[in-house]
Parts: C-alpha cells; sequence; structure tokens
C-alpha cells in the first residue's frame, strides 16, 4: 500500500480539515469552552455535529451501524483535531473505546454501540494506575462475585472520565499485577455504585478523572471479551490510541509549526522581518523536515494496524516516541519564535504547547516508548 | 501491469537471480574490488563478478529501467521495484557501479540527443567507459555556481583551463562530464555541460588523502585541454545546451541528493541497537537510551524513504523533497556511526587490523563525516527548504 492518501481519503482529509477548522477553531472551542470552566472540557453541540460528520462510528463496523473504517481514516480525523486543538472525546469514545468494544459479544455491542455511533453518549477508558503509563502492570482487581464481578481499586487520567456514560475498565482477574494473563476488560457505566470521580482540569483544559471503585458490582455482561484474556484487546485498543495520539500529536506539530512560520514572516526587528534571519530560517527547516518524517511513520503505523500486521505494535511506539520528539520541539520552537508574545495566553502558540504536553503522557510519553522499542528490538 | 503480471514477474525473477547470481556475488561488499566500476581498465576480482556483471549486463540488468534500446532491460517502476526488492532478498551485490548509471545517465535520458544517447547510454549499460564527474572547484562549494573553470571558444572547438576538486575517481576514470564557465557575463546562464575524454592531452589527476586514510577524491587539472564540439553527427560534445549547463546540473543535484540520503533503502536508515548489543555483549545504559532513540528516529526516517519513493511515481513530492531527504538522511547517518564507535568500543579503534576488515568502522565513521558536505551541505539543504518549501523571505 503506498504511503499516500487515495482518493477516498484525500476527499476525506479535505472535508475534516474544513469542518475542524470551521466548527472546531480554538476560538470556537478549546477557548470557548476554557473560558466558561465547562465541566466537560468540550461542546456537546459539536460532538452531534461530529456524529452528523459521520466521524463518531468510522472504527465501528458497518453492521453496528458505523462506517467500516480503519485506523489511516480515524487518523486523518485527529491530525485535524490536532491542528486545530479541538477539545473533544474523539480518541477516547471513537477510537479507544470503539477499538475494545468492536471485540465485544453481540450483545456487549448492541448495548454500547449505538448510542456510541449517534453521539448521544461518549464512553472513556480506564488504563493507567499512577502517574506514567505502565499497562504491563495492572492492579485494580476484579473479584468473581455471583454471577458477576466485583470491581475494586483506583484508576489515573481516565480522560473526559467524568462526562462518559460507560468506561472500559481493565482490571486483574486473576494472578499477580504484572502477568500478562489474568486481565479482563469491563464496561462500567457511569452510574454503578460503588465508582466515583475526582475529576480535575489539566494543563491543556481538558478534563480528567481520578477513578476510584469502591466495591463495584458488575453483571457478567459487562465483560469485554474473554474473562482472564483481555490482554490481547487491550493490546489491540492501545496500538490503536497510540497509533491515534500520534496522529492527533502530527496535527498539534503542523498547527504550531504553520503558525511559527506564518509568524516570522510578519514580525520585525532590526528593520528586518526576523524569518531573513539564517538562524531562524535553519531552524525552521529542521522542524519542516521531523515534522514531515513524524507524520510519515504515523502514516505507515495506522496501515500496519488496519493491515494486521504483526510490526504493528513496535511502529506504533516508533510513531508514538518520534512524534512526541517532535511535537514537543514544534511547540518550544514555537513559543520561542514568538518571543515575548508567545508567553501571553492571547496568542494560540502557548496552547500548543500546553496539549503537546498532556498529548505527550497519553498512553506512554517518548521514553517509555523508545524503551519498548529497544525491547521489541531485542535489546 | 495488474498484479497477477507482477507475480509472475517476481516469480520469473526470482529464478534468473538464482541460475544467475553466483553465491559469492550474495556477499556484502567488504572492500573497494568488490565493486566492479567497469571502464577501458577495468579487471574482474574474480570469475563469479565477471559472470555476475556479463550476466546482468546481457539481460539489461546494469540500468534496468532504461529503454532496451540504451542497453537496459526496460523495466516499468513497478517491475524494477520488484526487481530491487528480490536483489535485496538475496544480498545480490550491484553489478556494475557507475556514475554514468547514476549520474549522467539520467541526464542524457532528460536532456540528451538520440544520438549522444545512442552511444553513450549504450557504453555506461556495457561497462565499457568509466565517468566521473566535474562539478566542485576549489573556490566553488556549496556556492558551485562561482565556478572558474573556462572553456574559450575556439570555433569548432573549446580550450579548456582551471581545476576541478573533490572529482570522485578521476584518476581511474575515462571520460568526465564537465561543468565549464563559457561565458563570463553570465553567471548562471554562462556555464556548459561538457563531456570529454580524460586522457585528453592537458587533464591530469591527483589524489587527495582524507582523514579516513584514503578516499576516492582527486584534484583535476585542465591545462589547454581541446574539447571539440561534436563526436559526430547528433553527438554535440555537451548535454542541453551551450551555456545552459546549470540546467542540467540542478538536474542532476536533485538525483544526487535522493542517492546520497539513502531514500532507495540504504542501511543508513535501519534500526541498530540490537546489533550492537550483539557487538559489545552488554550496553551501558544511557548508550542503550541514545541506541532507542537512534532506532526511533532511523524507523521513522525509513518511512519517510518509502512515503518519498511513492510520492515521487506518482509525482506527489515537493520539488524541493530531495533536498529534505538529503539533509535528515544524512544527519542521521553521521549519527548512526558515532553510536557504532560508541558500541565498538576499543575494537572500533583498531585502524589497521583484520578483526575490523582494516579498521572499517573508524574508516567508516570518518567518511559519514562527508555526507553532510558533500552534494550540498546540511546548511545549503535547509536553505533550499526555507526558501522553497517554508517560502521564508530572503532565503
Amino acid at each position: 500500500m503506498p504511503l499516500y492518501y487515495d482518493d477516498d481519503q484525500t476527499m476525506l482529509a479535505e472535508t475534516a480539515s474544513q469542518f475542524m477548522a470551521e466548527e472546531g477553531s480554538i476560538k470556537n472551542q478549546l477557548r470557548h469552552w476554557r473560558d466558561r470552566n465547562c465541566k466537560d472540557g468540550f461542546g456537546h453541540g459539536l460532538w452531534k455535529q461530529f456524529a452528523e460528520m459521520g466521524f463518531t462510528g468510522m472504527l465501528v463496523g458497518e453492521d453496528d451501524g458505523g462506517l467500516g473504517m480503519g485506523q489511516v481514516e480515524a487518523n486523518i480525523v485527529l491530525e485535524e483535531i490536532g491542528r486545530n486543538l479541538t477539545p473533544s472525546p474523539f480518541l477516547s469514545s471513537s477510537v479507544l473505546a470503539a477499538t475494545a468494544l468492536k471485540h465485544g459479544s453481540n450483545d456487549v455491542k448492541g448495548r454500547w454501540l449505538p448510542d456510541l455511533v449517534s453521539g448521544d453518549k461518549v464512553y472513556a477508558v480506564a488504563i493507567d494506575e499512577g502517574i506514567k503509563h505502565r499497562p504491563e502492570r495492572i492492579a485494580c482487581r476484579a473479584e468473581k462475585s455471583g454471577n458477576g464481578f466485583r470491581l475494586s481499586g483506583k484508576k489515573d487520567f481516565v480522560v473526559y472520565g467524568a462526562s462518559s456514560e460507560m468506561i472500559v475498565v481493565a482490571a486483574r482477574t486473576s494472578g499477580s499485577d504484572a502477568d500478562k494473563d489474568g486481565v479482563t476488560l469491563f464496561a462500567v457505566p457511569q452510574d454503578a455504585a460503588g465508582m466515583s470521580h475526582d475529576s480535575v482540569r489539566l494543563v491543556d483544559a481538558s478534563m480528567a478523572s481520578h477513578v476510584t471503585f469502591d466495591n463495584v458490582e458488575l453483571d457478567g455482561d459487562a465483560v469485554i471479551g474473554e474473562v482472564d484474556g483481555g490482554r490481547d484487546v487491550l493490546n489491540a485498543m492501545l496500538i490503536s490510541g497510540r497509533v491515534g495520539s500520534a496522529a492527533e500529536g502530527v496535527g498539534v506539530a503542523r498547527g504550531a509549526m504553520d503558525m511559527t512560520v506564518d509568524y516570522i514572516k510578519q514580525r520585525k526587528q532590526f528593520g528586518k522581518v526576523i524569518g531573513e534571519f539564517q538562524a531562524l530560517q535553519h531552524r525552521a527547516s529542521h522542524l519542516y523536515s521531523e515534522v514531515e518524517i513524524a507524520r510519515a511513520v504515523t502514516i505507515k503505523a495506522a496501515q500496519l494496524f488496519d493491515a494486521g500486521s504483526e510490526k504493528a505494535d513496535l511502529m506504533a511506539s516508533v510513531a508514538k516516541a518520534k512524534v512526541a520528539k517532535v511535537a514537543g520541539l514544534a511547540v518550544r520552537e514555537g513559543v520561542q519564535m514568538h518571543g515575548g508574545i508567545g508567553m501571553t495566553d492571547e496568542y494560540d502558540i502557548g496552547l500548543y504547547m500546553k496539549r503537546e504536553r498532556a498529548l505527550q503522557e497519553f498512553l506512554g510519553d517518548q521514553y517509555y516508548h523508545a524503551g519498548r522499542v529497544a525491547e521489541m528490538s531485542g535489546y | 501491469m495488474s498484479d497477477t503480471d507482477l507475480e509472475g514477474f517476481r516469480a520469473e525473477t526470482r529464478a534468473w537471480l538464482e541460475a544467475n547470481c553466483p553465491p559469492e556475488m550474495r556477499e556484502p561488499v567488504r572492500d573497494e574490488d568488490d565493486v566492479y566500476w567497469g571502464g577501458r581498465n577495468a579487471t574482474f576480482k574474480n570469475d563469479a563478478q565477471k559472470a555476475w556483471f556479463e550476466a546482468c549486463r546481457d539481460k539489461g540488468y546494469t540500468v534496468p529501467a532504461w529503454p532496451k534500446e540504451y542497453g537496459g532491460a526496460g523495466l516499468s517502476p513497478a517491475q524494477a521495484k520488484v526487481l530491487r526488492e528480490e536483489m535485496a532478498a538475496i544480498g545480490a551485490r550491484p553489478p556494475l557501479s557507475s556514475f554514468g548509471i547514476w549520474m549522467l545517465g539520467p541526464a542524457l535520458l532528460h536532456f540528451g540527443t538520440e544520438g549522444q544517447k545512442q552511444r553513450f547510454l549504450n557504453e555506461i549499460a556495457r561497462g565499457e567507459i568509466r565517468w566521473c564527474q566535474g562539478y566542485s572547484e576549489p573556490g566553488s562549494g556549496s556556492d558551485l555556481v562561482s565556478l572558474q573553470t573556462y572553456g574559450e571558444d575556439k570555433g569548432d572547438h573549446w580550450v579548456v583551463n582551471g581545476q576541478k576538486i573533490w572529482t570522485s575517481y578521476a584518476d581511474k576514470a575515462d571520460w568526465i562530464f564537465c561543468l565549464v564557465r563559457t561565458d563570463k557575463e553570465n553567471k548562471y546562464q554562462g556555464i556548459t555541460f561538457m563531456l570529454y575524454d580524460m586522457a585528453s592531452p592537458g587533464v591530469s589527476t591527483k589524489p587527495i588523502l582524507l582523514i579516513s586514510g584514503s578516499s576516492p577524491f582527486c584534484e583535476t587539472f585542465f591545462d589547454d585541454v581541446e574539447v571539440p564540439k561534436s563526436y559526430g553527427e547528433d553527438v554535440p560534445a555537451y548535454v542541453g545546451q551551450v551555456n545552459r549547463g546549470w540546467d542540467v546540473a540542478k538536474y542532476l543535484l536533485g538525483h544526487e541528493r535522493e542517492m546520497i540520503s539513502g531514500a532507495d533503502g540504504g542501511d543508513r536508515t535501519s534500526a541498530i541497537g540490537a546489533a550492537m548489543l550483539r557487538l559489545s555483549g552488554e550496553l551501558d545504559p544511557v548508550l542503550r537510551a541514545e541506541l532507542a532513540q537512534f532506532d526511533v528516529d532511523a524507523l521513522a526516517y525509513s518511512a519517510m524513504g518509502e512515503k518519498f519513493l511513492d510520492e515521487i511515481k506518482v509525482g506527489k513530492a515537493h520539488p524541493a523533497q530531495p533536498n529534505m531527504m538529503k539533509y535528515a538522511g544524512t544527519e542521521l547517518n553521521k549519527r548512526r556511526h558515532e553510536l557504532m564507535m560508541a558500541a565498538g568500543g576499543t575494537r572500533a579503534l583498531e585502524w589497521d587490523s583484520g578483526e575490523t576488515d582494516g579498521g572499517k568502522p573508524s574508516r567508516n565513521w570518518l567518511r559519514t563525516k562527508a555526507n553532510s558536505i558533500e552534494g550540498g551541505t546540511s546548511e545549503v539543504m535547509l536553505n533550499v527548504i526555507s526558501k522553497r518549501i517554508l517560502d521564508l523571505p530572503g532565503a
């Protein structure tokens, strides 16, 4: 498969680009909801529009009312989300939760997917249990209880958790914390007794929860996939989410870079447009090269995942690590080249820096993923 | 061509390679004489090298994508890719290495007359004439267009005087393709892309010793060299038009940058961490982390190379994209060799031992430092990106 978009994908990219720039712009969405201290951190009106555009159910199969598209298509939308810093539960709900639910029984799909596709409800995922992403260890426990399970433990960094009607939770049903087996995924409804949120606003104005499960009673039909055999579904979900967040990161990097290059073409100092200075030109051109490379490997990872390749896991980590490095560079250069006004809230470049930091931590930072690349390569 | 036809071609190619590529030619290139360059004075290292070259020459596989009438095999881009893949799969060495294939050939295919193509392309494809490239001069490196070598018009010939530098293998080459100023008033439109015999009276060469202990580079001197304007009907001694050689040079520089960037899948873009662990037995944790970061960058660049080639095929790549590939690829290659030296420890320092194939790690490490200088420095590449892609003012 060539590493560029086919005609349908190009059309989708144009549609998504226009939609996000108009409806999902920083002014209309991120600033709007942030300045109102919105408890959700995103606009439900926009989310309904996502559904009307067909974005919400892109990854859901056609038999389940979705569009049956792949990661490449979801990434196209995510890149535009990144460029416009559009706050939305797309990554959590339509990518991560959707990927998990695709592996569920028909009952599970029938219960949760229609509302996901229609945009009536949003879902979240609960994976992390500490301040760094470490899904190899899962301590949250679900004990057998009657026909179902009793879930106890804590999860961190559950993005848009308090706004979600359901949370996909990875919990341990047997074995010890670091075991590969013994993990089960559950669809935990928001109204489950014993589940509580400590919801906090993050640096990028998004919302995330510390979630506590205190003997939460779950029916047997809350299980997604196999009991004790959830690791494969979890891994598929993680790859999809990592590749997706890499695409959003590419968008953040491109957004910050474009804004900065435009700025240095306007701003004058010492009687010259500062973009004439070679010191800035070379840094901008280096950044451009890095962004192109990060974008290429992200498309590659998405294609490999869609093709069911064994290499998808490795390439997802390569993409996540590369994008995190590059998006970090883009926002740092962005603020620096903007000079003093780059530090002001009035200018948007700082918002890119904030989003990049949050995205970097989501599903593993550059160090975590470079470490995985080393491990998967045998050193 | 349909996928089925392509799979048929793949099967044929595999069988042909199996029958014609000797086992000795499936080993990595270790020494200079493992590479066959052709030319008037060429000698083969062994029978296997000769057999492999001749089989490829007769099949058109020294230049698979060139038309058959010019010595190629007339393969489509998709077929050529299959051939590359199948050769890579068995580790086959290139049957013939040549600046004629990489540089002059593409220029002639694009700008040459039919007579030039018939004569020179066939000679190149058959490995009969070994070419060198006369671009850089002592005062004209990155600012190539400032070159001073001058050809004085004498009616049916020029008299060329001047000096070139960094002329790879000039001392072994039969002919040179050379940028010569033919109009002193016009900077860009005063250069002619000439072709002439290195055996012409007045041409002399002198090798340049580099920090890596050896080099293919020479200084080349022209002292009243007479270059005829034509070698026969429809075979002018220059490519393109007189005084318009800069167009040809620019076209070729694009090719060269693509080649040096390693976008065609050279090993510079591959991960090295695992190999370095095998070499040193144990990795310092900080070195391991550096290797991991390198491997991330290398694997990502490799995807970029794939994307770049895919886009070139369908005309989607930005025309200045080769500059970006060259910049990123060569910087990556330098870093790769720094890390290989670090992981190689004291063994990698051995300059002249059998253990290191005669100092290969350190010689290669030193050699790579030229990657970001030759074919346009990294700084020049960044200038081009600034100007042509980012559209920055005054760049």
